[in-house]
């Protein structure tokens, strides 16, 4: 037995992720309650959410759907161990896109157009935010010379004294990848808009539940690289990465969303603009 | 552990509702009345209810005004993509039996002329707490029908 401390850890994260992640999203929907003046749920909420939506009945509109939601999944989950095995940082970040594309490809596999619309703003979406995060992976490989998630924690310094500005740009990032406020136009949290629930509109039952299950896995994993840029000591990264959870909940309570052209523009040029700015000093460093 | 598992299911069930508002034929009282139910005075997401706007995820119709020729297509369209187990309330006179519009020509009646009706609310137009209290007596009924749904599942295996 000489992967028996791998595979404990990996159960572990498996297990532990989405309590952690479901909380998180309980304990969101609760402040959101408290900023706009009301009760809220409990705290429990998203998991009574979860396991009534596994008891549903099974509706799949093509034989394809449930593959796609389930590569959704399975993907998250395998750049979360990428991230608790200290493995490459890179490989993550694609392995996370393939995991954002499997919903998209599920969402474009039925025929509703507001899955449809939904999924090709999700894409505009990805567009917008791929560049930044390539840019954090670059910006980290500059400084520790590896792409390694390893070399960061070996490194004298922590990330942030030499990525400051990518590490706006990346929790820039974060409201999209969460898909809050402003930049929800892909599904919005409230139904009755004008893309019912975009590109989840046409899951249901047990497939919702996947789904839900996935974004729980996905902010863990987005909190920890928040983390990465403090990963010394380990608890201020925690810290830090609950104090932008935080922000992104504020910022989705005071913000009404955005038309995707007003993202783009926003995006490529402060998001862009901040993290290419911090790669050219790097290099002037050099 | 099977047996856990359907417990945590079932008390889920009855502690997160989702609901789709369907305004049939309705003065807009009732609707009113029904939106009043998410605002901060009332707040129904204290009890898990969220208004989803989306039949495929919802648990719970809700429907206000009576039926007649024009909608009673769209409103068992909607019925239909509702996965089982599925509750339908009726908010209002008009809904509960056709109210005053009850034998007009053009009306068909109430919602239960089309659909199976779980709870009345009863009311011209009712008041928010009992809106709130008929969508949690028909959340009451889930289990009976979640019970009813794998029987009925059942059944068409043996059929097939």
């Amino acid at each position: 037995m000489k992967y028996l401390p791998e595979i404990i850890t990996a159960l572990i994260t498996i297990i532990a992720a989405p309590l952690i992640g479901g909380l998180l999203t309980g304990i969101d929907r609760k402040l959101t309650a408290r900023m706009q003046n009301r009760i809220g749920p409990p705290v429990l909420q998203p998991f009574y959410d979860f396991f009534k939506l596994l008891g549903k009945e099974k509706i799949t509109l093509n034989q394809t759907q449930m593959v796609y939601v389930l590569c959704y999944l399975l993907f998250a989950i395998m750049a979360l161990m990428m991230l608790v095995f200290k493995q490459d940082l890179l490989m993550l970040v694609f392995v996370l896109t393939f995991s954002n594309l499997s919903l998209v490809i599920g969402a474009m596999s039925v025929r509703s157009p507001f899955s449809k619309i939904g999924a090709q703003r999700e894409i505009i979406q990805m567009v917008a935010y791929e560049p930044v995060i390539l840019m954090m992976t670059v910006g980290i490989y500059l400084t520790t010379k590896s792409f390694m998630i390893e070399s960061i924690f070996q490194y004298a310094q922590p990330m942030i004294a030499n990525l400051p500005l990518v590490f706006l740009a990346f929790v820039f990032v974060l409201t999209i990848k969460l898909k809050k406020s402003p930049f929800d136009f892909s599904t919005s949290h409230h139904g009755h808009q004008e893309l019912v629930k975009g590109i989840t509109t046409e899951f249901s039952g047990p497939q919702l539940a996947l789904i839900e299950l996935t974004d729980w896995y996905d902010l863990v994993l987005l909190l920890g690289m928040i983390s990465l840029f403090f990963a010394k000591p380990f608890w201020v990264g925690i810290l830090i990465a609950l104090a932008s959870y935080f922000l992104e909940i504020v910022i989705d309570n005071i913000s009404a969303r955005v038309t995707w052209r007003w993202m783009l523009k926003i995006v490529w040029l402060f998001g862009i603009g901040a993290a290419l700015t911090n790669i050219i000093w790097l290099y002037a460093k050099l | 552990m099977g047996n856990i598992f359907q417990n945590i299911i079932s008390k889920s069930r009855k502690k997160s509702p989702w609901i789709v508002h369907f305004d049939c034929n309705s003065c807009n009282g009732c609707d009113i009345e029904t939106l009043a139910c998410l605002t901060p005075l009332y707040d129904v997401e204290r009890f898990g209810i969220v208004n989803v706007g989306n039949p495929k995820h919802a648990d719970v119709l809700v429907v206000t005004g009576s039926v007649n020729h024009r909608n009673v297509r769209v409103l068992k369209n909607i019925y239909n993509q509702i996965p089982e187990p599925k509750a339908v309330v009726a908010v209002g006179a008009c809904a509960c039996s056709g109210g005053v519009f009850k034998e007009c020509y053009n009306v068909l009646g109430g919602i239960d002329q089309v659909l199976p009706v779980d709870a009345y609310v009863p009311g011209c137009c009712p008041r928010p707490e009992a809106i709130i209290d008929g969508i949690v007596m028909a959340v009451g009924k889930m289990d009976e029908k979640a019970a009813k749904m794998k029987e009925s599942r059942s059944l068409e295996a043996v059929n097939d």
